[in-house]
């Protein structure tokens, strides 16, 4: 057995190029998996992450009866005396800051142009809104009892051709199904880096937003962020109430938690076409090995080897390969993953209007990734040689001797 | 005793629907202990012959013996087993595993037949000392001239003590000298040990340590002169 293994690493010795390609081979196409397996890992992570953190919370207190959809203004589905609840919240200590939110449709006229958004009301000095004024790219940031200013997001402002201090007339539904109308002055401009969340949100104080929609003493949710996200459900169930509706970060974002079954499965297509040209060039590396030593085989059978010892010959040598085209892919894979998850890659606006994606993409690559394409690798490559190693244990030692 | 008897046998290679005719009816005996030749034309069947008796082909039809044993309707796997420990190979060409060393190459034969690692240790020392290539036994085939590696294979050939050893050609590709010395060492360790040894040959110097030449021609036996040199 171990002389099979000093036979099979000199075989490998003995064209060296080519040994160098298909350990190449085994090498460029780890990487690439585990390239592939960060980026759409990070996206995830990264999407979920930025909904939390813009949109969700971890944690949502709403009226029974709200329906996030419909944005409705009824008191009836609103959270009645939201400064109570917030601070009965900011006493626990799971809870790293908690904020009433109210949320209406609205939408911006301007000369000649009109644009559906989202109109916000916010406590301005929370840390939940700490994207917002950590985001400020121009002018100021919102004061708690401002009458008449608003934020937008700076691709609204671009494509309104709008800037800091102009006066836009902001249309809202009201609480009693009115609408009413208000001119406003862009006191600043923002951007979180998500292109779809940006373009179409506007923020006021909360205070206004309550009377301009008349629903003073309400607020459409509590948007609430805990210190570690895997309390989320200890503090859901705390929380649960007769009077209220308890929504965690994973409902609200059943999308995201779809794509990532999704995105799992273009992983796995991925996968195999990338290990399937991987497999062709080893099987046919080691085709070529097989019909070179034909004669040499037959010497080894004529003096009483077995198919199987020379099957056994060439799966040494493939093991051989897997092993040096996993650790040349491992350090060629690791700092390119290294790089992206520090530096991310760009992306820009990929075009999708409320839905939340940040325009770069932070790789993170997992421990459980890591190993499944570690051994997938040495699978597929072990797999890729049978075929040859087949056709060598079926050759008659008479005709191996004669070519 | 009889090492191997064949009995009527012939051997038809097709190809497509081409039909060579190798050999036509072959009835032979070699006993125990013989150095025999086969010559004959080339064409003639004698690497065929040797291939039958070697187990590494089967015959068309009629009965081969080694050792009062049908060989004939063995399966793959019986006929490696039997290969393994019965019988010795030197080929004309490319006889040594490039990759391995001297000593491995002897060592193969052992360690396919499980030989403890003590054993083969005093076994491969033993057959390179007797083929004059102790101090060369860590050197690879190509860093051995032809009639070193010759003698390597001659020590593998009889590595597992086999009742029969099978050498087509040679001396072929060497020159006077080396094909002598191939040829005295071979005549030595039949003498010493008894082994049996069948050549195939059209080499006049293999033909002369002979002590039975067997002359093929066309696929039978037209000449078997058992006597034809006494020592
Ligand atoms: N594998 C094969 N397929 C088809 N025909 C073969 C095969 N091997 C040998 N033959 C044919 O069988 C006949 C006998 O060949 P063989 O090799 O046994 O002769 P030989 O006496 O060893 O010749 P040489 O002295 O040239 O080595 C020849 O006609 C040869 O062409
Ligand atoms: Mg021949």
């Amino acid at each position: 057995m171990l002389q099979l293994f000093k036979m099979a690493y000199r075989n490998l010795g003995r064209n060296r190029r080519r040994t160098f390609f298909s350990v190449l081979a085994v090498a460029v196409a780890l990487a690439l998996l585990l390239m592939i397996a960060a980026i759409l890992e990070g996206e995830m992570r990264g999407a979920i992450d930025l909904s939390i953190r813009l949109h969700t919370g971890h944690l949502q207190i709403r009226a029974k009866s709200y329906e996030e959809e419909k944005l409705s203004l009824a008191w009836d589905d609103l959270v009645e005396n939201p400064e109570q609840i917030v601070t009965q919240l900011e006493a626990l200590e799971e809870v790293k800051a908690a904020a009433p939110r109210l949320n209406a449709s609205g939408i911006i006229a301007t000369r000649d142009e009109s644009v559906g958004v989202q109109v916000i009301g916010i406590d301005p000095l929370s840390e939940t809104n700490e994207p917002f004024y950590q985001g400020m790219v121009a002018g100021e940031y919102l004061t708690p009892d401002d009458r008449e200013g608003v934020i937008i997001g700076l691709p609204l402002a671009e494509k309104l051709d709008l800037k800091v201090g102009d006066t836009i007339n902001l249309l809202v539904n009201t609480s009693n199904g009115d609408v009413d109308e208000q001119l406003f002055t862009i006191r600043g401009l923002y951007s979180t880096g998500t292109p779809g969340y940006d373009k179409s949100t506007i923020f006021m104080p909360l205070a206004k937003a309550q009377t301009f929609t008349r629903t003073e003493g309400h607020a459409s949710l509590i948007f609430i962020l805990l210190n570690d996200i895997d309390q989320t459900d200890a503090v859901a169930a705390a929380l649960q109430s007769s009077q209220y509706k308890i929504e965690t970060w994973r409902e609200m974002n059943k999308l995201f938690v779809q794509m990532t079954g999704f995105a799992n499965v273009y992983m796995a297509f991925l996968n195999l076409i990338v290990l399937g040209v991987t497999a062709t060039v080893i099987t046919n590396t080691l085709l070529m090995a097989v019909f070179e030593r034909t004669r040499e085989m037959g010497i080894l059978t004529a003096i009483g080897m077995k198919g199987r010892q020379l099957i056994a010959l060439f799966m040494a040598e493939a093991g051989f390969l897997a092993v040096g085209g996993i650790i040349f892919g491992l350090l060629l894979g690791w700092p390119l993953v290294a790089y992206y998850t520090k530096y991310g890659i760009y992306f820009g606006d990929m075009g999708m209007t409320g839905i939340i994606f940040g325009d770069t993409i932070y790789a993170h690559l997992t421990v459980s990734d890591t190993v499944i394409l570690i051994i997938m690798a040495f699978v597929i490559t072990l797999l890729a040689a049978l075929y040859p190693a087949i056709v060598a244990s079926r050759l008659e030692p008479v005709e191996a001797l004669h070519s | 005793m009889e090492v191997t008897k064949l009995t009527d046998v012939t051997r038809v290679y097709k190809i497509g629907e081409v039909e060579t005719h190798a050999l036509r009816g072959i009835n032979l005996t070699i006993g125990d202990g013989e150095f025999t030749t086969l010559v004959g034309p080339s064409g003639s069947g004698k690497t065929t012959l040797l291939q039958l008796i070697g187990c590494l082909d089967q015959p068309t039809s009629g009965s081969i013996y080694l050792r009062g044993e049908d060989v004939t309707r063995l399966n793959r796997n019986q006929r490696a087993d039997l290969r393994k420990a019965k019988i010795g190979f030197i080929f004309q060409f490319f006889a040594l595993i490039p990759t391995l060393t001297a000593y491995e190459n002897v060592e193969m034969p052992l360690l396919l037949s499980g030989q403890n690692n003590g054993r083969r240790k005093t076994r491969v020392m033993e057959l390179l000392d007797a083929v004059g290539l102790s101090d060369r036994a860590h050197h690879r085939p190509d860093q051995l001239s032809g009639g070193e590696q010759q003698r390597v294979a001659v020590a593998r050939a009889l590595a597992t003590n086999p009742v029969l050893v099978l050498a087509d050609e040679p001396t072929a590709n060497l020159d006077t000298a080396n094909g002598d010395q191939v040829m005295e060492i071979m005549q030595k360790l039949n003498q010493e040990t008894g082994t049996t040894f069948i050549f195939a040959t059209h080499d006049p110097r293999v033909i002369k340590y002979a002590r039975r030449v067997v002359t093929l021609c066309d696929g039978l036996v037209v000449e078997n002169n058992t006597a034809k040199k006494k020592d």
